[in-house]
Formats: C-alpha cells, structure tokens, sequence
C-alpha cells in the first residue's frame, strides 16, 4: 500500500492507494481515513484501489470555500478529472456514500457503478437517524456496532494525543457537513432519478445510526438500483462484516465490469 | 460600583430524581417533568424579585436567553423584559442575552430590542452571545457556524440601528434586500451592548476593539479566571490605544447574604449545589459541540478537562474556595467583592441572589440583606 499526498486544485489531501485492475475510488464515513483495513485488501485483489482523505478531514487541507457536502461533491469531480480516470467504480460509507451521491447527480460520465453503503444524504421522515453529535465516546462505539466485542475493543484502546487531535479534526469537519439539516440534503432525492450507472446499496440490518429503512428511499428514487441487507451488523459493514461486505461489492462489479 | 439583578429563571419544583435519570436537564429533559401550574407560579415569583430589586436601589435588572432546559424559563427573555417595562420606572433593563447565531434572521432581534428600547423610553441594555453549546443540540443551529453568525448578525443588527434605511444586507449567512427598521432605538446610536463570556480571547479582542468599546462581563468563573480575562480585556485596551473605563468591565456570580457565615452557608447550601450539580451540569458532547470553539481551543480544553479527571458533584465549600460564589456574612462577601475590584478595577457586579432551588423567603432576605448591608459599603 502507497501512501502519498495529492494536489487538486488549491487541495492537498492524504491518498491510500494499492492494487491493480478497474479503478475504485472509496469515499470515507464520518470518523475519518480508516487506515488500510482488510476490507481494501479484499477489494485490491480485483481493482486498484484509491482511498483519498477528504479536505476538511485528517492530515487534508481545509479550504474556507468547502462549506457543504455539494462543494465536497465538486472538489471530488476536479479530483476525477486531474486523476483522468475513465470508467471509475466509486464505493462510498455513510457521509462518503452522500457525497458519492451528489457526484453521480452532477455528472457521472467518468463513473462506471455506484457503490453506497448505508448512505447518509436522503432521509425517511418518521425513521430518525441516531444522534451521533449527542452520543458519548461509549455510546458511539457501543451503537456503531451490532457485535458488541467490537465495541470492547475500540472502547479498550487509549487514544494517542495524536489520535485525539485528528478525532477531533474529524468531529469537527463532520459537524460543518452533517449537522444541519442533520446528515441530509431535502434536495437530493429530487434529483437521484439522474444517477445513470448500476447502483447497489448495502446496508446493515442492526445500523442504529443511519436506520436500514433509509434503503427503501434510495432504491425507490435510483433507476434500477439494487438493496442487499447485511444481516447481523451495525452501521460499519466494511469493518464488521468485511468480507461479506467485499465479496458482494466484488460480485456486483463483476457483474457490470463491461 | 454598579449593581445588576439578575435573574435566570430555574424550575425549582423539578423532581430531582427523575431529572437524574437523564443525560442532563437540558434538551432532552422529558417535558412532561414541566408542571404548568407550578411553572406559572415560578415567572410571578421571579418577576416579583426582579421589580423588588428596583425597590431596593440595584441599577440594573437582568434576565437571560436559555432553550429546553430547566436551568432557566426564559427561551424568550425579551417577553420578560417588556413585563419589567411595566412593573419598574428607573432601573435598566439588561437582556444578557440574546444568542444571535440561534436566529435566521438577526433583523427580529434588532427589531425587538428597538421596540423595548421605545416602551423603556432609552432603559435597556442589550446582551450579545452565542448560546452555550447546549444551545446548538436544541435549536439545530450548526456550531460550526456559530461565530461566524454571531458577527455577521451583530454587524447587521447595529446596521440596522444605525444606518438610515432602507438599505441591503449582503452577508454569507444573511441576505436582504431591505433593511428599513421601524421603530429605530430609542437611545443613540443604539442601546448599550454588554458582552457576557467564559472568556475567549477571541471574544475580549472583539469586544475591546476601539469601534465597539462592548462592556465586557465574565460569568460563572473563579476569581482567579474573573481576574485574569478582565485585565486581558484593559491589556488589549491599551494594545489598542486607550483605556479602558472602569464601566468596560465586570463579572457575574451567585452571591448569599446572611447575618453569619454558618448561617449564610447552611441556607445557601441546596441552592447553590443545586445550580451547578442538576441544572448547569451537562456532559462535554452537550457542552462543546464540535465548531463551537476553534479547535486549538477545544484542544485545550480537552487536556484541561483531561487533568481534572472524572466530573463529581461540587461542593459549596469548593465553589467558595475558588471565589467562583461568595457565601456569608455581609462582611465576608463584601470583602469578596473588594478584593475582586481591586485586582480587576471593574465597577459592574451582576448578582445572582436567586440560585438554583434557592426559595422565594430566603432570597428575599438576601436580597435585602445584601441591599442594606453590602451595596452601599461599595458605592462609589
């Protein structure tokens, strides 16, 4: 795995990048670069896979003019277009599913598939999503996950002041994004009917953040876009049921790698 | 010196127990512990206090801005306020304050306080802050946003109270295409501006800025932060070319009276312990939302909060000792308040005589007390 920095435009952001094969761009959740987990292993068998950190996250720039998850749309299309890749599969979680969202509205003609697993940006009315602003450090752990060890295990770990500083970078940037309207934007399911590559939508069936009924809306308003639910699992499927979550994102690439 | 009533309206009927079984006593305390009745009781109480202050020879009454929670009732503190018109002839009327950043459009404040400034004939002062963090969990407002809002929506409220309209508004956050105020203040160029705090220093080099002059008020602090942020507020003075006045600069705090210090204690102890242990008590994720400080601030803070270790509930004694309250006889909250001017040169005092579940007889007495015996000792 390389890690390097990568310029677009005013922006310099961290990029992880390994594997060879159809180009696969993974846009992070709220909490940040997630590291080189296994997850991108699985996937870096079968394609190149390029994990950027979004500016505003982490060891990224923070340009005053990225005010809202659209500007982070257009920053990811300038990305696209400096990069010139061509038939790109872009696989987004949770905020990184929104933004991936509001790229495929805007312009898709460098996309090949749309891979959104359990994305914010749309929301069911009735069907609250979780109020991670509000959660404690062990309700948050305890709530991402539907097996609790998982949760043990975060909740065992000291942070570094290091690790602490970037959590908090990360809050931050999350908060400038998803706070209000808390982790939606009213006008993006009046324009998913553009999303014109196949689609799949993962979600775990135990998300007590992101509830799974928010599946139903993307797949009503996403011409021909496909729901599988992840049984047994929290709002991080790629790291509680990494493999699953790889080998059905595997499969449905395959299935439209023409 | 110049003494301010203040007021923050607390539910005291608010059963203890059920209030604990919740995060804090804030936003997602269940209303149904909110008993209209009782409640309606409590604002005539508190409205009788603020009138009686008058009576009594304080400058100034103060009420406050806090939404959903129990620690106060006045989500609308202007309605308070133009109850106070009616009820009172000379003194002030201080509204500390309004949390402009809550507000989509910053021109219903301007209005408001120009309409209380015109029923008052020139007795208001207005407050300007943020909110505390809770603020942003209630009304859904983005903290991360919060300072940028507050100075956009104070330099179009003191547009609006300034500049002869009709003229437009082109900010980031507000944008309109007619800004026309009527009524316009009744003072000029407008009602006084205070500026209460916790004590940023972004906050004291705003506030001080020679074009503003905002007096400067820290809240709820020990008397060694009250001490330190007021003479940052007269070093940034002089950074900027002049001196700040006396009038500039003050601090708020819970103050009880009584004729001995074991008495003064013993009454003031559920009231106190009350106000800081199940009203004002929230957790950090309420507290501080992400944004609503600049991160190094927030940093710090976090080491700080991480070097205190585990929240207990507070002490009256260890509130005392950090002069964060004073509780006593006459003399020794005199003193208190002698000492504090000395190191500050600040000739405001904003009181806080009522204070958690502190009862209506025993404020009174405070109030009096504190009246009679401590005020004129520290008249000017």
């Amino acid at each position: 795995m390389q890690e390097n920095r990568h310029k677009v435009r005013d922006i310099s952001v961290r990029l992880l990048r390994d594997g060879q094969g159809p180009p696969l761009i993974y846009l992070h959740g709220p909490a940040g670069l997630p590291g080189w987990i296994p997850f991108f292993a699985q996937l870096a068998k079968a394609h190149e896979v390029v994990v950027p950190e979004h500016p505003g996250f982490g060891k990224s720039d923070n340009p005053a003019w990225i005010r809202n998850v659209g500007d982070v749309a257009m920053h990811y299309l300038d990305f696209l277009d400096v990069l010139d890749a061509r038939r790109v599969h872009l696989v987004g979680h949770s905020l990184g599913g929104w933004i991936a969202a509001e790229m495929a509205v805007r312009n898709a003609t460098r996309l090949a598939s749309l891979t959104l697993i359990a994305p914010a940006g749309v929301r069911r009315k009735g069907v609250p999503a979780g109020d991670n602003f509000i959660w404690s450090p062990e309700e948050t752990a305890r709530n991402l996950f539907h097996d609790q060890s998982f949760a043990e295990e975060i909740l065992a770990h000291v942070p570094s002041e290091e690790e602490a500083d970037l959590a908090l970078t990360n809050r931050f940037m999350a908060a400038k994004l998803g706070w209000e309207p808390r982790w939606f934007n009213p006008a993006l399911e009046r324009w998913l009917h553009r999303v014109s590559v196949p689609t799949l939508i993962l979600w775990g069936t135990d998300d007590k953040f992101l509830p799974c009924q928010y599946a139903e809306a993307w797949r009503e308003r996403i011409p021909g876009a496909t729901v599988e639910m992840i049984r047994a699992c929290g709002h991080l499927p790629h790291i509680e049921k990494a493999h699953v979550t790889a080998a059905r994102i595997l499969r449905f690439l395959r299935g439209n790698a023409s | 010196m110049k003494f301010t009533f203040f007021h923050l309206m607390p539910y005291r009927p608010l059963d203890m127990t059920a209030r604990h079984k919740h995060r804090a006593g804030w936003v997602v305390l269940p209303n149904a512990l909110y008993d209209p009745k009782q409640g309606a009781e409590e604002y005539q109480s508190y409205i009788d206090q603020l009138a009686y202050a008058e009576e009594l020879g304080f400058d100034i009454i103060a009420v406050n801005e806090h939404h959903q929670t129990a620690y106060g009732l006045m989500p609308a503190p202007n309605l308070i306020a133009s109850a106070l018109i009616q009820r009172t002839r000379q003194a002030k009327i201080a509204i500390l304050g309004r949390a402009l950043p809550l507000i989509n459009n910053p021109i219903n404040i301007a209005e408001e306080f120009a309409m209380l400034d015109n029923l008052s004939k020139g007795r208001i002062i207005t407050g300007f802050v943020r909110g505390i963090g809770n603020e942003y969990h209630a009304t859904g407002i983005n903290p991360y946003f919060s300072h940028e809002r507050f100075q956009e929506a104070h330099d179009l409220i003191v547009a609006a109270w300034t500049r002869p309209g009709p003229f437009p508004f082109e900010g980031e956050h507000y944008n309109l295409r007619y800004v026309n105020l009527w009524p316009r203040p009744y003072q000029t160029p407008h009602p006084p501006i205070w500026i209460p705090s916790m004590g940023s220093s972004e906050t004291i080099r705003w506030a001080a800025a020679p074009e503003r002059r905002y007096t400067f008020l820290v809240t709820f602090s020990g008397r060694e932060l009250v001490a330190r942020y007021l003479n940052l507020y007269r070093q940034q003075a002089k950074e900027y070319g002049y001196e700040a006045s006396a009038d500039q600069i003050g601090w708020a705090s819970p103050l009880y009276v009584a004729e001995t210090d074991e008495r003064a204690r013993e009454e003031a102890r559920a009231g106190i312990e009350s106000l800081f242990n199940d009203f004002l008590a929230v957790p950090w994720e309420m507290l501080m939302p992400p944004g609503y400080t600049s991160l190094p601030s927030m940093k710090n803070t976090m080491k700080m909060r991480k070097a205190l270790g585990a929240q207990k509930r507070h002490s009256l004694e260890e509130l005392m000792e950090s002069g964060t309250v004073a509780v006593g006889s006459p003399r020794t909250v005199r003193e208190h308040i002698e000492r504090l001017r000395e190191a500050t040169g600040a000739n405001h005092l904003v009181t806080m005589l009522q204070f958690g579940v502190l009862n209506d007889e025993l404020t009174r007495r405070n109030m009096e007390l504190f009246a009679s015996e401590v005020m004129p000792h520290l008249r000017n």
